[in-house]
C-alpha cells in the first residue's frame, strides 16, 4: 500500500514537472531566435502541445476509427478489407436494431424530461425563501457529483429482487412487499421497454439538478418589469409563464437540452453497471464496449463509434454556428 | 456557446433584485402547493440516498434480512450499525488500493491538461497570428466529439508502445480529451481581462513567459479552479476509460472495482452499498466546499466527449 501511494505520488509529479519542462524548453528555444522570428513564432509555441494532444489522441484515432470500420480483424494477420459489411451486418441483425430502438428512446425522453423536471424545480424553489431555496437546490443538484457507478449502488438498492418467500431489501419491493402483492423482478420487465424507462430514471436523478441550477439562473435573470407589465395587462400566472418567463429562457432551454443530449448518447456506465445491456435494455455505448471486448469485433466497434459521431456532427455543427454568432455579438 | 449565455450559480443564489421586502422569487410567494410539490419531489431525490446511507452502516445479516426502511419501524436495529463494512470493503476488496489509483489517475489528469491549455488559450486571448479563428474554431467543434471514436485505435497504439494498462496511458487519453474544454472555457475567460495591463506589462519590458506566469495566470485562477474541480470529478467518476485502458487488476480505479462487485449479483448488498459510499465521499465533500467552482465549470463542461 505505501510502496503504491509512493509510486503513485512520484508519477504525479513526474508527470506535471515534464509538462512544466517542455514549456521552458519551447520557449528557450524560441528566445535563442532572432527577435523577427521570436514573435512570430511564439504563438506556435504555445499552442503547439495542446494541438499535438488534440491531433494524437482525437483526430488520428479518428480517422483511424473511419478506416476500421471498413475492415475485419483490426490488428490480426488476417486483417482485410470488408466495404460496408460491419455496417449492413449490423444493422441486418435484430438484436441491434432493438439497441438503436432504445438509445432512441433514451434521446427523445430523458433530455426532454429533464428540462421539464428542472424547470419545475427551478420556478417552484424560486418561490421559496432564499434559505430554503439554497437547500432545495443543494439537495437535488448532489447527485451530478457522484459517478454513474455510485449512482448504481444507490439505485441497485431501490431495484433489487429477491424471490418470492425471502426478505425483500429493494425499496420498491418493500413497497410492493407492504401491499401483499409478490416481489417483480424490475430489470427485467421489458413490456414496453419498462426497464429502459427505469434506467433512465437513474439519469433523471443525476441530470435534473443541472437544469434546474441553470434554468433557475436563467429565471432569475427575466426582468420583474415584464412579469409587472404582464400582469397590469390582466394576465394571470400561467400566461405570465407561458408566455413572459418561457421566451425569454430559450436560449438557456436550447442550451441545457443540446447538453444532456449529447450525455445521453454516449451513456455507457449505466447500462453497463445494472443490466450489461441484458433484457433488451442494450444502448449503443454498451454494445461499442460488448463488440469491443467481448466479441473482440473492433471492426464493428469502429462501425458503431463511426455511427456515434455520425450522430454527433449536426449538434458539432449548431455549436460552431452558434460560437461564431456570439464571437460576432461581442 | 454554453459558458458566456449562463451566469454562475453564486448569481442564482443572490436573492432576486428589484423586489425589497418581499419572500420568494420574481414569480410570486410560495403557496401550500409549492410545498407539496417541492417536498415530495425532494423526497423522491433523497430516499434512494438514505438507503444507501443506512444500509453501507448495517451487519451483513441485517442487511439481507430486512430493508433499511424497517430500521424506522424497529429503531432498536440502529444499535447494531457498524463500521465493519467500509473496513472490510477497504481491505478485503482492494478499495483502499482502489481509492489511491483513482487519485494517481485523476490528479495529473487534471493539472496536466490545465497548463497545457493555459498556454494554449493564453495565445490565443492575447497573441496575434495566421489562423487564429479557424484553429480556435476546431476546439469549440472538438468539445462534443465522443471518446467512443478514439478507443480501437488508442488501445492498439498504446500496446504497440507497451504503455497499455499503465496510468499514462490514461492520462495522456485524458489530456487529449480535456484540452479543447480546458481551452475554451480558459479562453474565454482571458478574453474578459483588461487588455491594457497585458500591454503595460509589454511596455514594462516583460516577456510573454512572464506576462504568463506573474499576471494572467494569477488573474485567470478562477476559471482554472473550475475547470480543474470540472476535470477532476470528471476522471475521478469515469468508468468507460478506465475500463477500457486498465481494466480490473493492480491499477483499476474505484469505479472499475465497485463495477465489478456489481456484475457479481448476491448477497453483498452491505459491501457494495458502502463501497459506494466510500467512492462517494471526495465528490460530494469537493462539491459541497466548492459548490460555486463546480457549477461554473459543469455550464461549459457538460457538453464534453
Amino acid at each position: 500500500m505505501l510502496e503504491k501511494t509512493l509510486t503513485a505520488f512520484i508519477t504525479v509529479l513526474a508527470g506535471v514537472s515534464a509538462a512544466l519542462a517542455l514549456y521552458w524548453v519551447l520557449n528557450k528555444i524560441s528566445e535563442l531566435l532572432p527577435e523577427k522570428y521570436e514573435e512570430r513564432l511564439k504563438p506556435w509555441f504555445y499552442i503547439l502541445p495542446a494541438y499535438l494532444a488534440i491531433a494524437i489522441f482525437v483526430i488520428y484515432p479518428a480517422v483511424q476509427t473511419f478506416i476500421y470500420s471498413f475492415k475485419t480483424k483490426v490488428g490480426f494477420p488476417a486483417e482485410s478489407w470488408t466495404g460496408f459489411d460491419n455496417y449492413t451486418t449490423l444493422l441486418a441483425s435484430d438484436a441491434f436494431r432493438q439497441t438503436l430502438l432504445n438509445t432512441f428512446l433514451w434521446i427523445l425522453f430523458v433530455p426532454a424530461a429533464v428540462v421539464i423536471l428542472g424547470l419545475l424545480v427551478a420556478l417552484l424553489a424560486d418561490r421559496l425563501p432564499t434559505k430554503g431555496e439554497n437547500a432545495v437546490k443543494t439537495l437535488i443538484f448532489m447527485p451530478m457529483a457522484i459517478s454513474m457507478v455510485g449512482a448504481a449502488t444507490v439505485w441497485g438498492l431501490v431495484y433489487d429482487y429477491r424471490p418470492p418467500g425471502r426478505p425483500q431489501v429493494g425499496l420498491l419491493n418493500g413497497i410492493v412487499a407492504a401491499f401483499g402483492g409478490d416481489p417483480i423482478a424490475w430489470l427485467q420487465q421489458n413490456a414496453f421497454h419498462f426497464n429502459s424507462f427505469l434506467l433512465m430514471v437513474m439519469l433523471l436523478w443525476m441530470n435534473v439538478g443541472f437544469a434546474m441550477v441553470l434554468l433557475s439562473a436563467a429565471v432569475k435573470g427575466v426582468p420583474s418589469e415584464t412579469l409587472e407589465a404582464a400582469r397590469i395587462d390582466g394576465a394571470d400566472e400561467r400566461q405570465v409563464y407561458v408566455r413572459v418567463v418561457l421566451p425569454q429562457i430559450k436560449g438557456t432551454i436550447v442550451t441545457v437540452f443540446i447538453t444532456v443530449l449529447i450525455g445521453v448518447m454516449k451513456v455507457f456506465d449505466i447500462v453497463f453497471v445494472m443490466t450489461n445491456g441484458n433484457f433488451n435494455t442494450n444502448i449503443i455505448g454498451n454494445e461499442f464496449y460488448l463488440q469491443f471486448f467481448n466479441n473482440n469485433n473492433q471492426g464493428a466497434a469502429a462501425a458503431i463509434a463511426v455511427m456515434l459521431m455520425l450522430a454527433v456532427i449536426p449538434i458539432m455543427i449548431y455549436q460552431v454556428r452558434n460560437f461564431r454568432a456570439e464571437e460576432a455579438a461581442r | 456557446m454554453t459558458t458566456s449565455v449562463v451566469p454562475p450559480v453564486a448569481e442564482a443564489a443572490q436573492p432576486p433584485k428589484g423586489k425589497p421586502g418581499q419572500e420568494g422569487g420574481a414569480t410570486g410567494g410560495a403557496g401550500w402547493f409549492t410545498y407539496l410539490a417541492l417536498g415530495f419531489i425532494v423526497l423522491l431525490w433523497v430516499v434512494p440516498t438514505i438507503g444507501i446511507v443506512l444500509t453501507s452502516f448495517r451487519t451483513r445479516d441485517d442487511a439481507a434480512a430486512s430493508g433499511w426502511w424497517e430500521l424506522f419501524l424497529k429503531p432498536s436495529g440502529f444499535a447494531d450499525m457498524t463500521f465493519e463494512n467500509y473496513q472490510k470493503a477497504i481491505q478485503g476488496t482492494n478499495l483502499g488500493e482502489g481509492f489511491i489509483n483513482s487519485l494517481a489517475i485523476a490528479l495529473p489528469a487534471t493539472f496536466i491538461p490545465i497548463l497545457v491549455a493555459a498556454f494554449a488559450a493564453y495565445a490565443f486571448a492575447f497573441m496575434k497570428f495566421p489562423g487564429r479563428d479557424v484553429l480556435f474554431v476546431v476546439v469549440v467543434g472538438m468539445l462534443v466529439v465522443p471518446s467512443f471514436v478514439s478507443f480501437v485505435p488508442m488501445l492498439r497504439i498504446y500496446r504497440d508502445l507497451g504503455i497499455g494498462g499503465t496510468f499514462p496511458a490514461v492520462w495522456l487519453f485524458h489530456l487529449g480529451f480535456g484540452m479543447s474544454l480546458a481551452i475554451f472555457m480558459i479562453r474565454n475567460y482571458m478574453a474578459t481581462l483588461p487588455m491594457t495591463i497585458i500591454e503595460s506589462a509589454k511596455i514594462d519590458g516583460a516577456s510573454h513567459f512572464q506576462t504568463f506566469f506573474r499576471l494572467v495566470l494569477p488573474m485567470s485562477v478562477p476559471v482554472l479552479a473550475s475547470f480543474a474541480i470540472f476535470q477532476f470529478l470528471w476522471v475521478w467518476n469515469d468508468l468507460l476509460v478506465a475500463l477500457v485502458f486498465l481494466g480490473p487488476g493492480e491499477n483499476a480505479p474505484m469505479t472499475v472495482s465497485i463495477s465489478q462487485l456489481l456484475g457479481q449479483q448476491g448477497q453483498n448488498q452491505e459491501l457494495v452499498t458502502a463501497s459506494g459510499m466510500f467512492s462517494m465521499l471526495l465528490p460530494i465533500i469537493v462539491f459541497l466546499s466548492l459548490q460555486r467552482f463546480f457549477v461554473r465549470g459543469l455550464t461549459a463542461g457538460a457538453v464534453k466527449g
